[in-house]
């Protein structure tokens, strides 16, 4: 059985499709990462995974139940790191964690889930007292406490400093390797390369491509940019496989010092996938 | 379901308290405003010759329980929609009654203190006497009563706070208005025009008052009532009313999200 399975779904607010059609498969254990630019439907799109949202039109089966109707004991399956929640201000990191750990079946202990994300030193520190980085890691912990099979993420890391991201990726892959799945919105795309195993970008509403980091949008098929200056002149060739030119360049005797070899990275093929819609 | 139930209402309690400014602007006003009345019209006596400092402390109870109940639920509901709390809930096994029951943890423990400092002050400052045994037993319930319809209300009206820091505004409007006219600040109420005398008389807030002046003040003070009596049934009866009425608003409007869904 697939972690969650969309097909055909749809939410309409008045006049306005904010998705307008969305399949989607993410399998068991898998990180899958959705990208889009703001308001393009990835939030949507997740709380109505997460059985925040009610949809319109559409099939959506998530740990094989329908989030619209699935009770409690769902719920304790699933984990949620919110994007701009602002609450329990006034409690310490340890009470909030373990606050929400109570509610679960069989959570993690509360200085587990803090030590995780790395709050240790926080612990007894009110949230109101974080910043902003820290404060998102606390719904990180929150998120994580009950250990979920799967685990929503909307643009988890905003306003991580890049240690704290790098020890964020590295839990994602812990959890991962414990057979979590991972969903994930991001604007970072360095994030979603490191991580994803799958991803797929979203543009109006709509799925407008979906691979693996290396595939996406034909990635993997475009040709590579050789580029090398002979003789005062810079020469530029396109090939999809530029082993054969490198080997004619070395056999003529041309000087390599200035060769390049370039694909399009993942920020070129996302920027022509969302301008294509524009 | 009764742990998380507790360990909300455990958690509620921590946030009230640790909120200096809730603590100080919400739940001692009611006390400030009654030692203030008291003190300006404390030498005043009544035609039935209670000292006008007594019948404010009893009426205030009134007031304390519309604070804390009406006031808290309401702003309480709306500022957890408004900061991420409800959604979080959502997102976890917690069923929704857990945080209701929470909320009414909290909502009962800051009124029975409030009631309590209130009537602290009577007692030690305006020498109210404290009423025997068969009196508590009638204040148990209308409190009980007050309460449960005024958190009821509050949760109702909560689903009108579009922004949770205009809760506290929206909210205090029916309160302070209806304390105007329901015999809080002005008793006895048949000063009031007879029109606005049977619209106060419509709400809870009356019946509260009198219920509460019934409690603590002497018998002969039933002749400043309307009517002459204390007509407890009548009080039963409408804060009953006000409770179903309070029910089955929350039923319809309860929302776990401000934002349209």
């Amino acid at each position: 059985m697939e972690a969650i399975e969309v097909s055909g779904l749809r939410k309409t607010y008045r006049d306005r499709d904010a998705v307008a059609g969305i399949d989607l498969v993410v399998a068991r254990g898998e990180i899958f990462a959705l990208l889009g630019p703001n308001g393009a439907g990835k939030t949507t799109t997740v709380e109505i995974l997460e059985g925040h949202r009610r949809r319109t039109a559409g099939d959506v089966r998530v740990l094989g139940e329908d989030p619209g109707k699935a009770g409690s004991a769902w719920r304790s399956r699933i984990g949620i790191v919110l994007q701009d929640a602002d609450d329990a201000a006034d409690l310490t990191v340890y009470e909030m964690v373990r606050h929400i750990a109570g509610f679960y079946p069989g959570p993690r202990g509360a200085d587990e889930a803090i030590e995780l994300v790395g709050l240790t030193a926080k612990r007894n520190s009110k949230i109101r007292t974080l910043s902003g980085g820290q404060r998102r890691r606390v719904d990180v912990a929150l998120g994580i406490v009950g250990r979920p099979e799967l685990l929503f993420l909307d643009e988890p890391t905003t306003g991580f400093d890049p240690e704290a991201r790098r020890h964020f990726w590295d839990l994602i892959r812990t959890l991962a390797g414990d057979g979590t799945t991972i969903l994930l919105t991001t604007h970072y795309l360095d994030e979603a390369e490191a991580l994803a195993d799958r991803l797929a970008v979203i543009a109006d509403g709509r799925i407008v491509a979906e691979g693996t980091p290396a595939t996406l949008g034909g990635r993997g098929a475009a040709q590579a940019k050789v580029t090398w200056r002979e003789g005062g002149t810079v020469h530029t060739e396109q090939h999809t496989d530029p082993g054969e030119l490198l080997r004619r360049l070395l056999d003529d005797g041309v000087d390599l010092t200035t060769l390049t070899i370039t694909r399009p990275t993942l920020e070129d093929t996302y920027l022509s996938l969302i301008g294509a819609t524009r | 379901m009764t742990t998380m139930s507790l360990s909300r209402g455990h958690v509620e309690l921590l946030q009230f308290l640790r909120d200096r400014t809730a603590v100080v602007f919400t739940f001692f006003f009611p006390a400030m405003l009654l030692l203030l009345f008291g003190t300006i019209f404390g030498d005043e006596y009544t035609d039935s010759g209670i000292s006008a400092s007594q019948v404010f402390t009893a009426s205030m109870v009134a007031y304390g329980i519309l604070n804390t109940a009406f006031v808290t639920m309401g702003s309480g509901l709306a500022m957890d929609r408004e900061d991420g709390t409800l959604k979080r809930l959502r997102g976890t096994p917690m069923p929704a009654s857990a945080y209701l029951i929470g909320k009414a943890l909290l909502v009962l423990v800051l009124s029975v203190a409030e009631a309590a400092v209130l009537i602290l002050v009577g007692v030690l400052i305006f020498d109210m006497p404290l009423p025997d045994a068969s009196h508590w037993v009638t204040f148990s319930w209308i409190f009980l009563l007050s309460v449960i319809c005024c958190s009821l209300l509050g949760v109702a009206v909560s689903a009108l706070v579009k922004n949770a820091r205009n809760a506290g505004a929206i909210l205090n409007v029916p309160v302070v208005a209806l304390q105007f006219v329901s015999g809080v600040f002005i008793q006895p109420m048949s000063q009031l025009p007879d029109w606005l005398e049977k619209f106060a008389s419509l709400f809870p807030v009356r019946w509260m008052a009198q219920g509460f002046r019934y409690v603590f003040l002497p018998d002969e003070a039933k002749s400043q009532e309307i009517g002459g009596s204390w007509d407890l049934g009548r009080v039963a009866m409408v804060l009953g009313v006000w409770c179903v009425i309070g029910l089955v608003l929350c039923l319809v409007t309860f929302r776990w999200s401000s934002r349209d869904r």
